[in-house]
């Protein structure tokens, strides 16, 4: 125990005195949820919208109107033709092109239908389907507005119509940032935990001083224990300021207990750092330690579910999802925070990561051998 | 048996189909300065991390202070000290933090941390460096702190592996004293080097030639057997048939 | 000329000895397009959908059906009540809910009009938008069939078009921001590294003290580099084309011309960032984790530029991958020329120039 002491403090003291990790511990993570977070955000708003106008009748100002206090639509300008309304779509200034035919009022009223024509970007699919169903969506209320201007409702056949209510759970406001910010929390954690760790103890390898540490009589689980205490307290501290953020910048308050958090948040620390333990094993020097850290990490994070959603993945996909261990933290936070989960309801989650821990670090300790 | 510090025979190390280590066979007694020369390639790292319970033998046995190097690895560890070629001390640690660091895992008290700190600062003159990180120290310090932290917790040998490399003559016989004081206070020692005049100061010699020893005696002795005027001759004659040429 | 050879020759030993950095080289730009070309994509697939039907009639079992047969929904089978129902949104078993009140059929009928109920999980909103436009979708199609047999008057009826990708190809909005991600972390990580290892190792002054101009010596490291990622830039492309379908539209030589662009731009800003630091470890770590980050959020190609807010997308403009991603996308899926897109090549032109000045001026600097 009192091994463990004198390895704890060498190792704080060297971790605070290396001038160029020091930012990436403690102030990267944060730029990164105060960034992140704002950029983030998958909405589909914001859409260029190019209008070819051939008309130029009361109406079609009116609908253009409704289009523009839709919310949805930024209208980038008014062309004279399609052709010159694509060349905005080909330098990417618009994304869809509304062509109104001349003559759309007087059409409208002699034949009683008149045809629009919607060109949307579909190289980005959602934005490409969203934004034209949304357009369609304003110009069949802008339908019905006219209707019930022009014909007494009596004159035509009642309709059926099915009354849509919706309710939102979890995230009333559909706030964005509510999603985004749990997770950026996850990744923060995992950059430390996964990635420094692993280099630290490469770099004991590389310097020779862990060969002068093996022939002491420090015992294996002591040294071990002397690398990763340290980083998983700083993944600890890491976390609390990272919810100290989202409280007070975002606003965001945890539903769930804050104790069922922190438990998880130690058992996943020690699934990392077990991974980082155990690249370390098979790392000679720093460079080689970082390049695959950085492969599998990245691996990890893409396929974790914090940008797409798991469940969109092929199922393949979600099977190699279900092996890595940051998915599960994904799950958890989103669940405790948003949705007030409790420790029954992640007791898989749980379990799960528990099992990575346990054999990451147990492979890892495997490899660690005092004498070779 | 307990009088020899270190005892070895027909030490064995191999991989796949190289024999690093031969069946050396020699015996160090208490309190000696034991030189362990070799080229380089010779197998002299290989051995010695043996000696330390760094690596397991293929074959043959050694026991060092009493201890079996295949089976009691731990028990060396808590009787030896240990001093690389690449020092090993932390570089972004002061001397302080690093008496404190390697005397607290060996079990030292806090007592007896404090009193080895005043006790082994004063002796080396490392007062106005105290503070100082040992990354900034010159290197002929360096070596004798790494040196005076291998003994700090008495063990009853100390390794040293090329222990004066890169520094001044001067330099060099400092150490050398300091090595004679715990030489004399009982810990024996067993040490590789590259430097010839080094040998002269040793008590007894091995000089190993491709895997094996090819040579063991007081450098008096083997200067005679091989009519050489200096220890830099006896090197040569044996080691100018070596096969090998890199560790 | 021969000496030049002898050093690029070197490089390029360096970089085939060691795995690790072939790991990176091939490996990364390889997992990066199957990932986002096979498992990554916003698109809504199976979306775990709880129907509660308290009514059990035919218009309801109708619209089940529908949603059943829908792809972008799993029908949930374990019938739940409505107190279930909070605890299986907790547990995330399900993504959203449908309730049908008793009668919902006869209401139709006798009212014309009736009610459902959509529950969903916004805890990711975007999902719970599209879920519920989707299911607002399937429910306005049942509408419509009911009344098919009126015809109303005065129809605007618009017609759709999607361009580019009517099939509505996942991997088009994603492959061209790989392609900027991938070459700009391999480029600028192996001649950043490149470049600090030899001053590690102390070779770098060897070199300086050679009859070689100190020019040569850069272009000996940077020439590798470029034949490597263009080697790179054709790997993903041959993948992109026969693995996810991606088309190559435009001229290939424009293509060609514009990556060589940007791969000289990334290389640019590994030569910056030698000069900034002796220590391999950190040009490992700035070049990588450093550009990874800004590179991912200010191209475009995951999160929208247009929803960020003001400042950002300023910044978003000083980075080079970002004009490369509208490149690609013109060039490669729009199949456009050089007219559309040379305001954007002018500005990497003039980016790379910059970042060629001054990491050059850096490096003579350092000699003198």
């Amino acid at each position: 125990m009192r091994t463990l002491k004198f390895l704890l403090r060498k190792e704080f003291r060297q971790i605070f005195r290396n001038k160029s990790l020091l930012p990436i511990i403690f102030i990267l993570p944060m730029i990164q949820l105060l960034i992140m977070p704002l950029a983030a955000d998958f909405d589909v708003k914001n859409i260029n919208l190019s209008i070819v106008d051939n008309d130029h009748s009361a109406y079609t100002s009116r609908l253009i109107a409704k289009i523009g206090s839709s919310g949805y639509f930024h209208i980038k300008g008014y062309q004279s033709s399609y052709k010159e309304a694509l060349r905005l779509v080909e330098k990417d200034r618009a994304d869809i092109i509304l062509e109104i035919p001349a003559g759309f009022e007087r059409n409208l009223i002699r034949e009683s239908s008149q045809k629009v024509f919607l060109a949307a970007d579909a190289i980005n699919g959602i934005k490409g389907s969203l934004g034209s169903a949304y357009l369609s969506s304003v110009l069949s209320d802008f339908n019905d507005q006219l209707r019930i201007q022009w014909v007494q409702p009596q004159k035509f056949s009642p309709q059926a119509t099915i009354d849509i209510a919706t309710v939102n759970w979890f995230n009333p406001l559909l706030n964005y940032q509510f999603f985004m910010v749990p997770g950026i929390l996850v990744i923060l954690v995992t950059m430390v935990g996964g990635f420094i760790a692993a280099l630290n103890i490469v770099k004991e390898k590389e310097m020779g001083t862990i060969e002068q540490i093996n022939v002491t009589p420090v015992k294996k689980w002591q040294f071990i224990a002397g690398k990763l205490i340290p980083f998983w307290l700083i993944g600890m501290f890491d976390f609390t300021i990272g919810l100290l953020i989202a409280r007070f910048v975002y606003g965001i308050i945890p539903l769930g207990q804050l104790g069922t958090l922190y438990l998880f948040l130690s058992v996943y620390l020690l699934a990392l750092l077990g991974f980082g333990l155990l690249i370390s094993t098979y790392s000679d020097n720093q460079l080689q330690a970082m390049f695959v850290a950085f492969f599998f990490i990245m691996i990890f994070i893409l396929m974790s579910g914090l940008f797409t959603s798991v469940d969109n993945m092929p199922v393949w996909a979600r099977w190699l999802s279900r092996m890595t261990p940051v998915t599960y933290f994904i799950d958890v936070v989103r669940m405790v925070i948003l949705k007030g989960s409790g420790l029954a309801d992640i007791k898989n989650q749980l379990f799960i990561e528990l099992g990575f821990a346990v054999v990451l670090n147990g492979w890892a300790i495997l490899n660690y051998r005092k004498t070779s | 048996m307990s009088e020899k510090a270190i005892v070895c025979k027909d030490l064995t190390k191999q991989f796949g189909d190289f024999i690093a280590v031969n069946k050396i066979s020699f015996e160090v007694n208490t309190g000696e300065i034991y030189g362990f020369l070799g080229a380089n390639g010779a197998g002299k790292t290989t051995a010695m991390r043996m000696l330390c319970g760094l690596s397991y033998p293929t074959s043959g046995e050694a026991t060092v202070a009493g201890f079996n190097v295949s089976r009691q690895q731990e028990s060396i560890k808590k009787n030896i000290g240990y001093m690389s070629q690449k020092f090993s001390l932390y570089e972004n640690l002061t001397i302080k933090e690093n008496i404190e660091f390697y005397g607290g895992i060996y079990g030292l008290t806090d007592r007896q941390l404090k009193d080895k700190q005043e006790e082994l600062i004063g002796k080396l003159g490392l007062e106005k460096e105290v503070k100082k990180l040992v990354g900034e120290l010159p290197l002929g310090w360096k070596q004798k702190l790494a040196f005076s932290v291998a003994i700090l917790h008495q063990p009853k040998i100390v390794f040293l592996d090329e222990p004066t490399g890169g520094v001044d003559p001067v330099t060099r016989r400092q150490f050398w004293d300091l090595i004679y004081e715990a030489s004399a206070k009982g810990i024996t020692i067993f040490v590789t080097t590259h430097y010839m005049d080094e040998a002269e100061y040793c008590g007894r010699l091995s000089i190993m030639v491709d895997g094996r020893i090819d040579a063991l005696d007081t450098p008096a002795n083997l200067k005679k057997q091989f009519s050489a005027a200096t220890m830099d001759e006896v090197f040569y004659a044996l080691a100018r048939g070596a096969k090998r040429s890199a560790d | 000329m021969q000496q030049f050879l002898v050093f690029v020759r070197k490089e390029f030993h360096h970089v085939f000895r060691d795995k690790r950095t072939l790991l990176i080289l091939f490996g990364l730009p390889v997992m990066q397009i199957l990932l986002f070309g096979f498992a990554l994509t916003t698109e809504i697939r199976n979306a775990r959908i709880l129907i509660v039907d308290d009514a059990r009639d035919i218009a309801s079992q109708q619209i089940t059906q529908q949603v059943a047969a829908s792809t972008y929904f799993s029908l949930e089978k374990n019938a739940l009540t409505h107190d279930d129902l909070y605890k299986a949104f907790r547990e995330g078993k399900i993504k959203c809910a449908l309730i049908f009140p008793p009668h919902f059929n006869d209401d139709l009928l006798h009212f014309n009009k009736a009610q459902v109920q959509i529950i969903a999980d916004a805890s990711d909103p975007n999902t719970a938008k599209t879920l519920t436009n989707y299911l607002s979708a399937i429910i306005g199609d049942y509408q419509k069939r009911l009344n098919s047999t009126a015809v109303l008057p005065y129809r605007i009826e618009p017609e759709l078009r999607m361009l580019y990708n009517p099939e509505l190809n996942g991997s088009l909005n994603f492959i061209p921001g790989v392609i900027a991600l991938v070459l700009m972390i391999v480029c600028t990580t192996l001649t950043s590294v490149s470049i600090v290892r030899e001053k590690e190792m102390g070779t770098m002054e060897i070199l300086l003290v050679s009859p070689f101009k100190p020019i040569y010596v850069i272009l000996s490291k940077a020439v590798p580099y470029l034949a490597l990622s263009l080697l790179n830039f054709i790997l993903i492309l041959l993948l992109s084309v026969y693995l996810l379908g991606v088309p190559i539209r435009g001229n290939i030589f424009l293509l060609f011309g514009e990556s060589t662009l940007f791969i000289i731009s990334c290389l640019s800003f590994g030569l910056l960032i030698s000069g900034l630091t002796n220590s391999q470890q950190t040009a490992m770590l700035v070049s990588m984790m450093g550009m990874m980050l800004p590179t991912i959020l200010f191209t475009g190609f995951l999160f929208p530029l247009e929803n960020m807010p003001v400042p950002l997308q300023v910044i978003s403009n000083i980075i080079p991958a970002k004009w490369y991603y509208i490149i690609v996308k013109a060039v490669m899926l729009k199949g456009m020329g050089f007219a559309t897109i040379w305001k954007e090549t002018l500005v990497l032109i003039g980016m790379t120039l910059f970042l060629l000045t001054i990491s050059l001026k850096r490096f003579k600097i350092r000699l003198a």
